[in-house]
């Protein structure tokens, strides 16, 4: 999703700034359109409060602390779940990954436990450590694992024989050949993995917060819901989703600075 | 891999890399819950008999079956409107680039925050829980299928244009199928994430259905059979992805045979 910005045969079209100029086109397109609904009628203003009063409610909120403790309470959360199932799969994804056999014998469980969704361990959370921020790393890091886990399998599965013949030739030991033939060839998997976890681990926190009711933006959403206060759910959901949106372009910076060295972020500047 | 499956093996040592862990692991359990009496943690004879007790009844008509039917169906209508968008914003430019922030922001809002909002705008029904559904899982799909559509082999389309290949079988023969992997990309995080909003908006709002029976069991205490329920929501997510593994295997079988040969296999 990331790498075909400027390779494709249509690059001509969205060249820089028209590209931009074009994307923000879109966006106040959207703007517009959310404002004008509900001001001619065509949508119930107490269903969907025009665009300028939401962002109105959005302004205040921004202004108060316990916005911002909310928003430190997710990130906090979301960035510990995520950095646990990191460390986690990529010490065992490299450990069972180069030792075929041990694969051979974990695959049936790993398949059977991957696709259970994280959400079914909410009671089992609620019960364990009620609204603690444990609960939520506990989904948290369930779900974030597997997406990463997976990809460095594939990773290091996928060296290359020829250079890790080559490596053996020259007389590299273990370590050293993890660290230079393994790692490098396994390091886009594993910017994969994390991406798509980061992803899932934002969803689930925000979940975790919003159904057990642990502190973050989810809580405040499931506050504002119960009080009916309709034009503060929309300004948060508009939250999350900038904090989404940030989360999306961090790791993604993140991807194209790890993988410099690689082609398929080289290939980019051609 | 493909190293240790070209091995010829016998069906013993299969069947002990099949079973051997999963035996292992739950015969843990069981030690591990017999000897410490904790409450929360039933021994593994008691939930497989709860399980038998609770879900193998008319439960699983009532709570069950209707959960799967709307788990289904709300991920059949996103993949009907992902796939759709996605090739018509795939193969216009100029709509991807109005386009792109606005789906970039509307991919990045969590899904389940908007439980919430329907909850108030649409009322607690099945009408609410199918559009959770649909309104989360259909992002992955969409993108995908973007990626996909403009990721279609220039020569390919030359070539189609050459030979005059236009309307619906230049868009099943050659869009469609070229996007085939990026799409079932799409489709498996769409599935997983659609397994994730009908559990919560069941458990947030309704007086049916699998998640709510699962927080109901929670909140009384239920213990064993809370661990049921976890149980079957997990063997569900598991034979939907298995039933999805067949489903993409069917699919792209002949993107697995042209990467094989690309190898040199």
């Amino acid at each position: 999703m990331t790498r075909t910005a400027n390779t494709s045969p249509d690059a001509a079209v969205g060249a820089g700034a028209n590209r931009a100029l074009l994307g923000a086109a879109g966006v106040a397109g959207l703007l517009v359109l959310w404002e004008a609904l509900p001001r001619i009628g065509a949508a119930d203003p107490r269903y969907l409060p025009p665009a300028s009063e939401v962002a109105i409610t959005l302004g205040g909120r921004l202004g108060g602390a316990t916005f911002w403790a909310a928003v430190g309470d997710t990130v906090a959360a979301w960035a510990l779940g995520l950095a646990i199932a990191f460390a986690a799969a990529v010490v065992l994804g490299f450990l069972i990954g180069s030792a075929p056999r041990v694969r051979a014998f974990t695959t049936s469980t790993v398949e059977f436990l991957r696709p259970i969704p994280s959400v079914a361990l909410i009671p089992l959370a609620i019960l364990l450590y009620g609204t603690d921020i444990r609960s939520t790393l506990l989904l948290v890091v369930y779900a974030a694992f597997w997406q990463i886990y997976i990809q460095v399998l594939y990773g290091v599965a996928d060296v290359d024989p020829v250079a890790d013949q080559t490596a053996r030739c020259y007389g590299l030991g273990r370590m050293a050949r993890i660290r230079y033939v393994v790692w490098p060839s396994a390091l886009p998997y594993l910017m994969t993995g994390l991406r798509l976890g980061a992803a899932v681990a934002l969803v689930l926190t925000v979940t975790a917060q919003l159904v057990i009711g642990s502190p973050g933006l989810g809580q405040e959403i499931a506050v504002a819901r119960s009080s009916g206060a309709l034009d503060e759910v929309y300004a948060l959901i508009v939250a999350t989703g900038a904090l989404g949106v940030l989360v999306n372009t961090g790791i993604r910076a993140l991807e194209r600075r790890a993988l410099r060295w690689h082609s398929s972020v080289r290939g980019e500047a051609l | 891999m493909r190293t240790t499956a070209a091995r010829p093996r016998g069906v013993l040592t299969r069947l002990l890399e099949l079973f051997l862990l999963p035996v292992l692991l739950i015969a843990l359990w069981w030690a591990g819950s017999a000897s410490s009496g904790n409450y929360y943690m039933p021994t593994p004879d008691v939930i497989a008999e709860k399980f038998r007790e609770v879900w193998i009844s008319e439960r699983f008509f009532v709570d069950v079956l209707p959960s799967v039917g709307l788990l289904l169906s709300g991920f059949a209508l996103a993949a009907v409107v992902g796939v759709a968008l996605g090739v018509a914003l795939g193969l216009s430019p100029r709509a991807r680039a109005v386009g792109e922030p606005v789906l970039e922001f509307f991919r990045a809002v969590p899904p389940p925050v908007l439980v919430p909002l329907l909850m108030l705008l649409v009322g607690v029904n099945t009408p609410m829980k199918l559009a959770v559904i649909v309104s989360g899982c259909v992002w992955p799909i969409l993108l995908n299928t973007i990626e996909g559509v403009r990721a279609v082999d220039p020569v390919l389309a030359d070539t189609c244009r050459c030979y005059g290949i236009r309307g619906r079988r230049w868009l099943t023969t050659l869009v469609l199928r070229s996007a085939s992997p990026q799409i079932m990309a799409g489709l498996r995080q769409g599935l997983s994430i659609a397994i994730i909003l009908m559990v919560i908006s069941e458990m947030f709002a309704s007086s049916s259905g699998l998640g709510f029976s699962i927080v109901q069991f929670q909140r009384s205490f239920a213990i064993p059979e809370m661990w049921s329920g976890i149980v079957l929501l997990g063997l569900i997510g598991f034979l939907l992805s298995v039933l999805f593994g067949v489903a993409e295997r069917y699919v792209l079988g002949w993107y697995r045979g042209v990467r094989a040969a690309s190898r040199g296999e």
